[in-house]
């Protein structure tokens, strides 16, 4: 997973900036079929020249928003404007927002040439302009050997590329993407990953991805929305979902994470404590934003497996932020040992370790009595 | 594919399933064809059969083989009916398909764009004529057609019609014409309902996306997509319909001249078998042509 971002990326964040002015604005978008409610009463701004992803499981709404977006669906509520202009009774042949399809959808009676020429014709340029167009598009996804080939001569990742060169040669201002890589294997799915990140900012268009996959949409965003049956649950960049969820949801949707359900025991700030029967300590930790805890609300404590310390050693004394247990099995992943340790309560608590040298030997094994400690930032307390 | 060493050893087995097809030909088609192609060779004979020479043994059939003339096939170039018949039958097949093809299209794009569970449904009523039998239904066209018939009545009660006038459709060409469009349809119906059922709805979306309007989208997409449909629809009606005599007969009257009346009129009321089978030799080697074409287009799409 790479989350680092680059120089040029770091200094992207519009959504920061008290006077930016999002370019595309979902406004209280409700969107009901029959009685099932796919989009709750939505807002939603993405600005201009940004990825955004929207993240979320299947039926939480994501592709729906995208499609009302690109004027397939109508929102049954609300409106949706883009570049300031409400988009509400104009048909998706006159929208300047163009989309590549989870399917491709690439029009099999037409060669590739010719699939990538098709909105061109439709725009009414001239034929030779259209030409320098296609190739051009086609050197981009560097495909200039296959221009005469069907669709169904190509591979599926070639497939892919055709789609993403048609939805692009129109120079749409926004270019939707329905899980554009679902249909890929994992080692050209990321390859592609970092060729649309250079994609987007070659042509300096504003990008929305549709995906279930985090990891997907970790790498490529600038920002990510976490949806979850039809609402929001989470805006924030890759960092921010990850280090500091707001809800259980995000937290157990993004990556792998413990949750250690517990009472908050004191409050202080910002800054909570948490008890549990049969984890034997106190845990202290910062509230995830939004939290406006009591003593003695339900809340727990969510830390990510690399961020627990594993150790045979037991701390000094009544130290906070020590959990007690046993192996209960560990799986080498070859980068990484994940240690599965059972607390006395039962609850597994997953901590995993950097394999740093090639010795194969591990000093804590199966069944060994051992001590999870972590830094006091490292994990967050949860009350939604 | 791989012949020669095929793991399961099941060559043979293989073998018999191809030659099922072809021996059934052989039999049922090829066989009685050569018999026809022997009559049309023959002259006419008050005999029974009635028609010289024929094979009685091994030892005069080389003399009956010499007696074959092609005396039938001039004598179809010389009477202008036999000619004008098969230019009436192709028109009118001609015709009748581009009239089925136009009535048959929105039905079947209206079947495959019918929520799902509805399909199979449309696709019923679409066979369940065929559950009547054919001869009946056609009989049903005379008794709607006719000049004091249900059409008429009809428009006589709606007032378009006064009470002295009558349809004269019936026992013209365009009776026939609403008589085949109505037996035949089935037989567009169903390709071009398969061929647009398949169709991917999201290529729809897809050219609406880049730019396209709904009805362009058709001619660029749906249409060009669903030419399977069409160019099979096409010559499942065209060829049976060139042959055509019940329709013609019962709904045409005197007055409409098709090449399968013609060849009824020769076998039972002239009883001249050969020129009769030459007729049908003829038929067949026109409608060879179109078939030609249709398989080359299967091939190609």
């Amino acid at each position: 997973m790479n989350k680092a971002v680059g120089p040029i990326k770091r200094k992207f964040a519009p959504w920061d900036d008290p006077a930016g002015v999002p370019f595309i604005r979902f406004e209280n978008v409700t969107k009901r079929f029959g009685d099932f409610v796919a989009v709750d009463n939505l807002t939603l701004d993405i600005y201009e020249r940004e990825f955004f992803s929207l993240l979320g499981p299947s039926g939480c709404g994501k592709t729906t928003l995208m499609r009302m977006l690109a004027g397939f669906e109508n929102p049954t509520e609300g409106r949706i404007l883009l570049d300031g202009k409400d988009l509400a009774g104009i048909p998706p042949y006159k929208r300047p927002v163009n989309m590549m399809f989870q399917s491709y959808a690439l029009f099999p009676h037409m060669t590739v040439e010719a699939n990538i020429a098709f909105g061109l014709k439709q725009d009414g340029m001239e034929s030779d302009q259209i030409n320098t167009r296609v190739a051009e598009m086609l050197r981009l996804v560097k495909l200039e050997k296959f221009a005469k080939r069907k669709p169904h001569q190509l591979s599926g990742g070639q497939r892919q590329r055709v789609a993403l060169a048609r939805s692009v040669a129109k120079r749409p201002k926004v270019l939707l993407l329905d899980e554009p890589l679902g249909a890929l294997d994992k080692k050209l799915r990321e390859e592609t990953q970092f060729e649309l990140m250079d994609l987007q900012i070659e042509l300096g268009m504003t990008f929305l991805i549709v995906t279930h996959d985090q990891e997907e949409a970790m790498t490529v965003s600038d920002r990510i929305a976490v949806m979850n049956h039809g609402v929001i649950a989470q805006i924030g960049t890759p960092a921010e979902i990850y280090e500091l969820p707001a809800t259980r949801y995000v937290a157990d949707f993004i990556g792998d994470i413990n949750l250690i359900e517990g009472k908050v025991s004191a409050v202080s700030g910002t800054q909570l404590s948490l008890t549990s029967e049969g984890i034997g300590g106190v845990i202290d930790a910062e509230a995830a934003e939004g939290g406006d805890a009591t003593v003695g609300l339900d809340a727990c404590f969510a830390i990510r497996p690399e961020k627990v310390r594993i150790s045979r050693e037991a701390p000094p004394a009544g130290s906070h932020n020590v959990l007690e247990g046993e192996v209960w099995d560990i799986g080498y992943l070859g980068d990484i040992s994940v240690y599965r340790v059972k607390l006395a309560n039962g609850t597994i608590v997953k901590a995993t370790v950097a394999n740093m040298t090639r010795i194969v030997e591990r000093p804590i094994t199966w069944e060994d009595k051992v001590y999870l400690t972590w830094p006091r930032d490292a994990g967050i307390i949860l009350t939604k | 594919m791989a012949d020669t060493k095929d793991p399961t050893g099941s060559s043979k087995a293989k073998w018999l399933v191809v030659a099922v097809p072809y021996l059934w030909s052989a039999i049922f088609f090829l066989a009685p064809f050569f018999i026809i192609v022997k009559i049309s060779l023959s002259q006419t004979a008050i005999a029974m059969p009635p028609y010289m020479p024929q094979f009685k043994d091994l030892a005069t059939a080389w003399d009956a083989v010499r007696q074959f003339s092609l005396d039938n096939y001039v004598f179809l170039t010389e009477d202008p009916l036999y000619i004008a018949a098969y230019l009436s039958s192709l028109r009118i097949a001609l015709i009748s398909t581009l009239l089925l093809l136009a009535v048959g299209y929105p039905i079947a794009y209206g079947m495959a764009r019918a929520p799902k569970g509805v399909r199979n449904v449309l696709v019923m009523l679409v066979i369940l004529p065929f559950w009547t039998s054919f001869l009946i239904r056609v009989y049903a066209w005379i008794g709607i057609l006719k000049p004091e018939g249900l059409l008429t009545m009809l428009l006589q009660a709606l007032h378009i019609f006064g009470p002295d006038q009558q349809l004269k459709i019936f026992n013209t060409e365009t009776a026939v014409f609403i008589g085949i469009v109505y037996s035949y349809l089935p037989f567009m119906v169903l390709p071009l309902y398969a061929a647009l059922e398949k169709m991917d709805h999201t290529l729809l979306e897809a050219a609406a996306d880049l730019g396209c309007p709904p009805l362009q989208a058709f001619w660029k997409i749906t249409f060009p997509l669903s030419l399977p449909g069409v160019v099979a629809g096409c010559f499942l009606c065209f060829i049976p319909i060139v042959g055509e005599f019940v329709i013609p007969d019962l709904l045409g009257g005197s007055g409409t001249l098709m090449i399968g009346k013609t060849l009824w009129a020769e076998f039972f009321n002239n009883r001249d078998w050969p020129v009769s089978s030459a007729v049908a030799v003829v038929l067949l080697i026109i409608l060879v042509v179109p078939i030609v074409i249709f398989q080359n287009q299967q091939k190609k799409l």
